[in-house]
């Protein structure tokens, strides 16, 4: 019963779904009040029944209903709870679902937090979610319907696959999703205001916050998914440039654009036709992820199971809202307006360096991964194009756009003056050049590429010292300089605070790649191996059962200097459902190394191979993505937002009232 | 004016690789053998370990190379065709047994009949290598002059033997030997 | 292994290397041979997997190759024969590297290309977007209201 609630229930929220998409819009380019009045209550009541929707597959999971395929295939009566109810995105249907929950979701959020917008605005913004709702709950309808039947109903199901069996399962799709479907608030916005002509200022500070938490949710979301691999996969990588992995990578580097155009179009209403063209293309590349990952074109070991008629699918639709979309911004983008003047150097002039090398890296990014296919698509062979072309090519393109993070926060708006900043800079330069010369060495061995990472990073930090140490001398008033650092915005806090995560992950990524150590050994119990200063001694294996499978689980006894410290329990597992066997890594994390262990494979004699890795560093990788993460967070507190939104508000609530006489409603808004 | 067109047609391009790429299979990977030299082999046979098989054997003659093992779950789908072609006698269908048990092997010939002249001993799958086989069952038919003239990746179903296999042997055979 | 001799005392307990308590043995027989076989089967792709590196993957066609790059390597093979050895029997999917051929200059030199590209585009745009923007300047009035609004008051201001 309840998978048809369900089913129905999408079917609803589809019809919910036309009417939202097609009537506002409309509606707004011929002054229909009541169509325009249609955009918010669709678009909840569409959420409301897609939550429904979701719940009943969640139920089913939840209570082991086998009757229901998606459910078969993906779970198992010995699944832990919180497994089960993870397996409700761990397919192609299931992850669809998610999807269309978390496009309702920001469908529902913009309707209720847009109060202070204009009515046309926010119905076209609605509408234009509503159409790509309306592919998404269409294309499960037709193709791939989480709510299958199978008769006859099998006694247990498939189980899920042992590699999603782990808490990362349970958060890194929502949050990816939350933040690749989130872009759309941001494409729609762009839409909106083409179609509507208006596209100023006050249009970039409303996209803005709705662009930063997408953004934010994304880094937190690409975080989770390379920890996890990290802690999974037994080797300790944690990016391999997979097309999957590249697909949420792509949009994230353009959103990072995206922002930072906002900024621009919002303080100085310039690059207006440009964060347009971005916003558009960000979502884009979401939509994009979404066909690459489903419809078989590439090998990657996260796509779901290829069926060319989803494919087919998938492509029409991508080709009727990105080509539809890029139409519009032809048509319109021009009439945009231009915005203010400014010289080939000043910040405006940085910020648009920033976003030519964040656009090109994507780009970058994009060629790599859909080379294999352009190849062979035109009769040339097969050839594989993986992490070292990527390495090769994406770091020297983010080391400039790096090096400029130092740069245009000191530069002036409008005009700004190359040797008054260099004047400036000077000795956060010779520092950062100084000390990163200088500090391989104390670790060890001197690395060119090391000092290079380092060098970015503390320019990112000197930098930062400086504009910020300006600031404060800058502000007027008889002050302590405690309470000028208060004065200053959160908006600027935000952005040092992501840019200083920035730093913490080029330190992360720099550190590790050139001084991790690794010891592939056979271990007898008794034997030890050492690595950075840590003795790893075994002490062999005991047999374990988990609720789904068997383990062979292994001490390893920790030591420093002689005194133990820690103890490491690395594991193989066999799980009994699908027979699948998978090494369970070992992890003493630390702050400022990793310890990692992972075991290899039995050997004659109660002896094991073991794989030793000492990870200096790390945890900055992911600990800088979550600094990037909260700085959006603090830059999202901002009082203005606030603040314009309400005094907007009251100038919308006294307009909408119609008995109040124009002439008293005009001197009423006067205030700036 | 024309810019702002730009992102579309980049866009349509693309579109059209992901259309065609719809139709192509990323996980097939053709031969890098073609046109080449069939490497040369010399393994033991499996129902008689004393006599050896060497590719050079079959100069003169088109045969077909097929890599299989007791373990490969599509050999078995495969299987009942293999009887149908080498029935036929079109042509002369060997089997590379590929890093398999002997006693497995026979017995999964036992139980399924042996379509194959012989079949080769490949223990551990180091001949196969030279092959490019990456996974079985792979394919190869080879002419007369001992050159690989096509090589198929998974079980040889009817519509390939029909539409490919098939007219590229008698093809082959009415070219006679060269040289 | 590390050339520098500037390791200050300090650091040196803290980041040391072997110590001669250690008696696991190394699966490898070769410990540099070994680092070397890690190095280029990482480069290379495992034909049976969905996407995975040589090095990294448990498959068994990976197993022979490993084993048969090791034995190449120990026969004094260097890394291009061993190379060339693979792509003439797989082909050049195997290579997560392509070579830089005729059909892959676009992939190799796209980026650099587009950098140019876009950076030569920005500083033109840039040049001919500030000799088109006639601003007005600014009037008595304008100047005056901006002033006033400027002014540090005591009441609040956005």
């Amino acid at each position: 019963m309840i998978p048809e609630i369900g089913q129905f229930a999408l079917t609803i929220a589809l019809l919910l779904a036309l009417t939202q998409a097609t009537l506002p819009l409309i509606g707004a380019s011929r002054g229909h009040r009541t169509w325009i009045a249609l955009a918010v209550p669709t678009g909840q009541a569409q959420f409301v029944f897609v939550a429904i929707a979701f719940g009943c597959l969640a139920y089913s999971f939840i209570t082991n209903d086998f009757s229901v395929l998606n459910v078969a295939t993906n779970s198992n009566s010995q699944l832990p709870l919180h497994y089960r109810l993870a397996a409700t995105w761990g397919s192609h249907e299931g992850s669809l679902l998610l999807w269309a929950l978390m496009l309702a979701l920001w469908t529902a959020a913009v309707s209720l937090f847009s109060r202070h917008l204009p009515e046309e605005m926010v119905a076209r913004v609605l509408s234009v979610m509503g159409i790509i709702s309306v592919g998404f709950l269409l294309f499960m309808l037709l193709t791939s319907n989480p709510f299958t039947r199978l008769f006859p109903v099998p006694i247990d199901g498939r189980d899920l696959n042992p590699l999603l069996q782990d808490p990362g399962m349970v958060v890194h799709p929502p949050m990816l999703y939350m933040g690749y479907v989130g872009f759309s608030v941001a494409f729609a916005f762009a839409i909106a205001a083409l179609i509507g002509g208006r596209l100023d200022a006050t249009w970039a500070r409303w996209s803005r916050p709705w662009t930063t938490v997408a953004w934010m949710f994304l880094t937190c979301g690409i975080a989770l998914g390379s920890f996890w691999a990290y802690y999974e996969l037994g080797w300790g990588g944690w990016w391999f440039w997979d097309p999957v992995e590249n697909a949420s990578f792509m949009p994230w580097l353009i959103g990072t654009a995206l922002i930072h155009s906002l900024a621009v179009t919002e303080k100085r209403g310039g690059f207006k036709s440009w964060t347009v063209l971005l916003a558009i293309s960000a979502f884009s590349l979401s939509l994009l992820g979404t066909f690459l990952v489903r419809s078989g074109v590439l090998t990657s070991v996260h796509t779901f199971a290829a069926d060319p008629k989803r494919g087919v699918f998938i492509l029409a639709f991508l080709v009727l809202v990105i080509g539809g979309s890029l139409v519009l911004y032809a048509w319109r983008a021009k009439q945009v307006g231009l915005g203010g003047k400014f010289e080939v150097v000043s910040r405006e002039s940085f910020l648009l360096s920033n976003n030519v090398l964040l656009a090109v890296a994507a780009g970058s990014v994009l060629l790599g991964t859909l080379y294999p296919l352009i190849v062979d698509a035109l009769g040339m062979g097969k050839l594989s194009v993986g992490p070292p072309y990527f390495n090769l090519v994406f770091v020297p393109l983010m080391a400039p756009a790096i090096f400029l993070m130092g740069i245009g926060p000191l530069a002036r708006w409008k005009k700004a003056s190359l040797p008054d900043l260099v004047t400036r800079l000077r000795w956060a330069f010779v520092i950062s050049v100084l000390s990163a010369l200088a500090l391989p060495f104390v670790f060890g061995q001197w690395q060119a590429l090391v000092s290079l990472g380092l060098m970015l990073a503390i320019w990112i930090v000197t930098s930062a010292v400086v504009n910020l140490r300006e600031r404060v001398r800058v502000t007027s008033g008889q002050l302590t300089t405690f309470q000028k650092l208060r004065m200053q915005s959160r908006s600027y806090y935000g952005m040092q605070l992501a840019h200083l995560g920035v730093a913490v992950f080029v330190v992360g990524v720099t550190m590790v790649t050139g001084y991790q150590l690794e010891q592939d050994v056979r271990m007898q119990p008794g034997d030890t191996v050492n690595a950075g200063g840590y003795e790893f001694k075994f002490n062999g294996t005991t047999n374990v059962v988990g609720p789904n499978y068997q383990a062979a689980r292994a001490e390893i006894i920790v030591s420093r200097n002689g005194t133990e410290i820690e103890r490491m329990h690395p594991e193989k597992r066999n799980y009994t459902a699908r027979g699948d066997v998978m090494t369970e890594t070992a992890i003493d994390s630390g702050l400022f190394r990793d310890l990692y262990v992972s075991l290899g494979e039995p050997v004659s004699g109660g002896a094991w191979s073991v794989r030793v890795y000492y990870k200096p560093f790390v945890g900055w990788i992911w600990g800088g993505a979550l600094l990037m993460a909260l700085g959006g967070g603090v830059a999202l507190t901002d009082r203005r937002y606030a603040l314009a939104a309400r005094k907007e508000r009251e100038a919308r609530a006294v307009v909408k009232t119609p008995e109040v006489p124009a002439a008293v409603a005009a001197s009423v808004q006067m205030e700036p | 004016m024309l810019r702002y067109l730009v992102p579309l047609g980049l866009f349509l391009v693309l579109v059209v690789f992901l259309a065609i790429g719809l139709g192509r299979d990323p996980h097939v990977i053709p031969s890098a053998l073609i046109n080449k030299a069939a490497p040369t082999f010399r393994l033991p046979q499996l129902k008689d370990p004393a006599k050896t098989f060497s590719a050079e054997d079959m100069r003169g003659k088109v045969w077909i190379l097929n890599v299989w093992a007791s373990w490969c779950v599509a050999c078995r789908d495969e299987h009942p065709w293999l009887f149908e072609y080498a029935r036929s006698g079109a042509v002369p269908i060997y089997g590379l047994n590929y890093k398999d048990q002997r006693e497995d092997a026979l017995a999964w010939l036992g139980e399924l009949g042996d379509p194959y002249v012989l079949s080769a001993v490949d223990l551990d799958g180091r001949v196969a290598i030279d092959y490019g086989v990456y996974g079985a069952p792979e394919s190869y038919v080879i002419d007369q002059n001992g050159t690989i003239r096509l090589k198929h990746v998974g079980p040889l179903t009817p519509d390939i033997w029909s539409q490919k296999v098939l007219p590229l042997v008698q093809d082959l055979n009415r070219q006679g030997v060269t040289k | 292994m590390s050339d520098s001799r500037l390791l200050p005392l300090l650091f040196l307990c803290f980041f040391s290397l072997f110590a001669v308590t250690a008696n696991a043995q190394p699966t490898a027989d070769d410990a540099a041979l070994e680092q070397r076989l890690n190095r280029l089967s990482q480069e290379l792709r495992c034909l049976q997997c969905q996407n995975q590196t040589l090095a990294d993957s448990p498959a068994g066609l990976a197993e022979d190759l490993r084993r048969e790059i090791r034995a190449q390597m120990k026969a004094g093979k260097s890394d291009k024969e061993i190379i060339a050895f693979l792509t003439e029997r797989y082909g050049q999917f195997i290579l997560y590297r392509p070579r830089v051929t005729g059909v892959t200059y676009l992939l190799w030199f796209g980026p650099f290309a587009l950098l140019l590209g876009g950076l030569t585009l920005l500083f033109r745009y840039i040049k001919q977007r500030r000799d088109s923007i006639s601003e007005q300047p600014l009037t008595a009035e304008d100047r005056r209201r901006a002033e006033e609004m400027l002014a540090p008051s005591g009441k609040e201001t956005a």
